[in-house]
């Protein structure tokens, strides 16, 4: 029977043809910042975080992308990452402009030549963004600019106010092996938690001696992987999409467990016993820049959008209903809730330091400490492994 | 123009049947075979230490690590014992209902039947896996306020959603195969003095045992490579799927790397059922 052996041999022949173009495609050139923003586009397709650039599909009140688009004519498709991870994945496919990346992601992007630089100049608010998220290591390398910075916050601890008592301080509690809320605590599911297990660890075994929960050693590793493995005894889901996470706090299947402050916004309305707390060891979390893909096709789009979504209006619609600090303080003053910005501590910079933001563990520690912390890749894997 | 070609073309009947397999066996060679392969290949390239990109490496770290870590063994094992038990409970539940439908009703009924075996299928995946999570949500899911228990979410809720999303794939090849059991048969076997299971058991199932066998491997590689319904229903449970989805935003070698294994488990089961003979009767 000649035919399968032939179709074998042409397919193999294609296959490795295919991989082959692949494999060369890798280490792109980082593209150029522009000059000077020409005429829109007529679309944009960007990669945000759920929240970001809302248009009004999920509350008909929420909306300041269609405002852009009537303004600059760019029609907006968004679409939700859920993971850092996820996110830099779809850059990958180069399908996209522009992306609202964390730290855990943009540092990544930069290395791999998939964000062109930023050209700060031509974004009329970047002068009044605050000035301790310029020029940090997560938005700019070799001294150029990669990004505009958006917003920041922390991972808090959510809990349902009814079944929970007394009332938590300590991230211990979702850490507790014994706990009586076992099948009711939810973690992040992403590699990056195991941030979360580290930072507790650093206040409850400081003889571990870690002090940036991005840099470990491989004992500190290794300690934080065991305390989330004891951990995994206790969850009763990980969520990664926030609007499982919103439905599952709303219905109490979860009592207990991290979140961001827009699944708390949005769950409270339906739960009203939910309550948000910043537990005393402190919290990680994430500082977004705005990036323009190295190969987009529409960077005069997404330029206009990185100065529009850092006007001040924009920043106190996006500040408020995500329930973060705004990057251009000039937002406070038109927040509906004229205690936003303290509560938040928008303007500061102290705070800012005392979060942990995500960022991507690399073999040469982020921290300088040395050359001999355990990369990501490792955390991948960890994460498997810590699931079962 | 026309009648030369069909004169070219006349005694030449391979030409025919070239024309006609061209593009289907392109599209099996190309986008089946080719992709197969593809992922082949690329589960032989590593992420370098920073995950920043694919190294150019080429090794079996991945199978390695595959091979050495346990979890990956706990998992495929899981994932396999899943599927069997899916297939099982679906097996079970499918002979009943089909004889039912291909013997019992009335013609005109089982039109209606047949139609309401296949129109869960026309839902999306999504909204029937989101119904089950409400269903079996603990506290609030629907079972709950009805019964006053729920299992909650977990394997067992897994097992359950996945055994009701497949059988109808389970049920149609059956009463199909339900045809080709004669109503003599059956008549034969009552007149012989044996009730309704004993007829099911010894008569109509081994006759039946291709279709069975059709229908295990739609229920089986369909669970073997779920990814969506553990997320929404399996709690904190990992399954094969799971680790590729995972891994596939971030580590992609190692995600194609360990989608070879649901694809070796399908090609020794299809071994397996060969020796058995029924793909024959098929």
């Amino acid at each position: 029977m000649r035919a399968p052996r032939i179709a074998l041999a042409c397919g193999t022949a294609i296959a490795l043809l295919l991989s082959a173009c692949g494999s060369s495609s890798s280490g792109s050139s980082g593209g150029k910042a522009l000059t000077a923003i020409g005429a829109g586009e007529g679309a944009l397709k960007i990669i945000a975080w759920a929240g970001y650039a809302e248009n009004g599909s999920t509350d008909p009140k929420t909306d300041w992308v269609t405002k852009f688009q009537n303004d600059t004519g760019c029609k907006v498709d968004v679409k939700i990452g859920n993971t850092s991870d996820e996110m830099f994945q779809l850059m990958q496919t180069g399908e996209y402009d522009g992306v609202s990346a964390s730290g855990d992601a943009s540092v990544r992007l930069i290395d791999a030549g998939l964000v062109a630089p930023v050209n700060t100049s031509l974004i009329k608010n970047y002068a009044d963004i605050s000035s301790f998220l310029k020029d940090q290591p997560y938005n700019s390398s070799d001294g150029k600019n990669y990004g505009i910075p958006h917003g920041w916050g922390a991972n808090y601890l959510m809990y349902n106010s009814d079944v929970v008592k007394p009332a938590p301080d300590s991230w211990g509690v979702v850490f507790d092996k014994a706990s009586p809320y076992k099948g009711k605590v939810t973690a992040y599911d992403a590699p990056i938690y195991i941030a979360d297990a580290a930072l507790y660890l650093k206040s409850a075994k400081p003889e571990l001696g870690i002090k940036d929960p991005y840099s470990l050693t491989q004992a500190q590793f290794d300690a934080a992987v065991s305390l989330l493995k004891d951990q995994r005894g206790v969850i009763g889901e990980y969520w990664s999409n926030y609007a499982v996470s919103q439905g599952a706090f709303t219905q109490g299947s979860i009592v207990l467990g991290t979140t961001w402050q827009v699944i708390y916004n949005l769950a409270v309305a339906d739960n009203p016993k939910l309550t948000t707390v910043l537990p005393k060891e402190g919290a990680t979390g994430w500082s977004d820049t705005w990036m323009v893909a190295a190969k987009a096709k529409h960077p005069n789009c997404m330029y206009k959008w990185m100065d529009y979504i850092t006007s001040p209006e924009a920043q106190a619609q996006v500040a408020y209903y995500f329930g973060e600090a705004p990057a251009n303080p000039k937002a406070c003053g038109l927040i509906t809730d004229s205690t936003h910005c303290d509560v938040f501590k928008a303007t500061d910079n102290a705070f800012a330091k005392g979060i942990s933001f995500w960022a991507t563990p690399r073999k040469k520690c982020l921290d300088g400490s040395g050359d001999n912390c355990v990369p990501f890749s490792e955390w991948i894997k960890a994460w498997t492994a810590i699931k079962g | 123009m026309r009648r030369r070609v069909s004169r070219f073309v006349d005694g030449r009947p391979w030409l025919h049947l070239g024309a006609l397999l061209t593009g289907p066996v392109a599209w099996i060679v190309v986008l089946y075979f080719g992709s197969l392969i593809a992922l082949f290949v690329t589960s032989f390239y590593r992420l370098n230490d920073d995950a920043t990109a694919i190294a150019e490496q080429f090794g079996t770290s991945n199978y390695h690590e595959l091979l050495t870590a346990t979890v990956y063994r706990d998992i495929a094992f899981r994932t396999i014992g899943v599927a069997a038990l899916v297939t099982i409970i679906d097996v079970c539940l499918a002979v009943p209902i089909a004889f039912f439908i291909a013997k019992i009703a009335k013609p005109r009924a089982r039109t209606a039947l047949i139609t309401a075996v296949l129109v869960p299928l026309w839902g999306s995946y999504l909204v029937k896996a989101f119904a089950w999570r409400a269903i079996l949500g603990s506290p609030g899911g629907v079972l709950e306020k009805t019964f006053g228990h729920s299992p909650g979410y977990g394997l067992g809720a897994l097992v359950v959603v996945l055994a009701y999303l497949w059988l109808p794939f389970m049920i149609v090849p059956i009463y199909a195969g339900l045809d080709r059991v004669p109503d003599s048969l059956l008549e034969a076997s009552n007149d012989l003095g044996a009730g309704f299971w004993l007829t099911l058991r010894s008569v109509v199932v081994p006759m039946l045992f291709p279709a069975i066998i059709a229908g295990s491997v739609f229920t089986f590689s369909l669970s073997m490579g779920d990814y969506i319904a553990v997320a929404l229903v399996g709690g904190p449970s990992q399954m094969i799927g799971s680790v590729v989805y995972a891994n596939f935003a971030s580590n992609l070698p190692f995600a194609a790397a360990f989608a070879t294994v649901p694809v070796l488990v399908m090609v020794l089961y299809l071994l397996g059922i060969r020796r058995t003979g029924a793909l024959e009767n098929l």
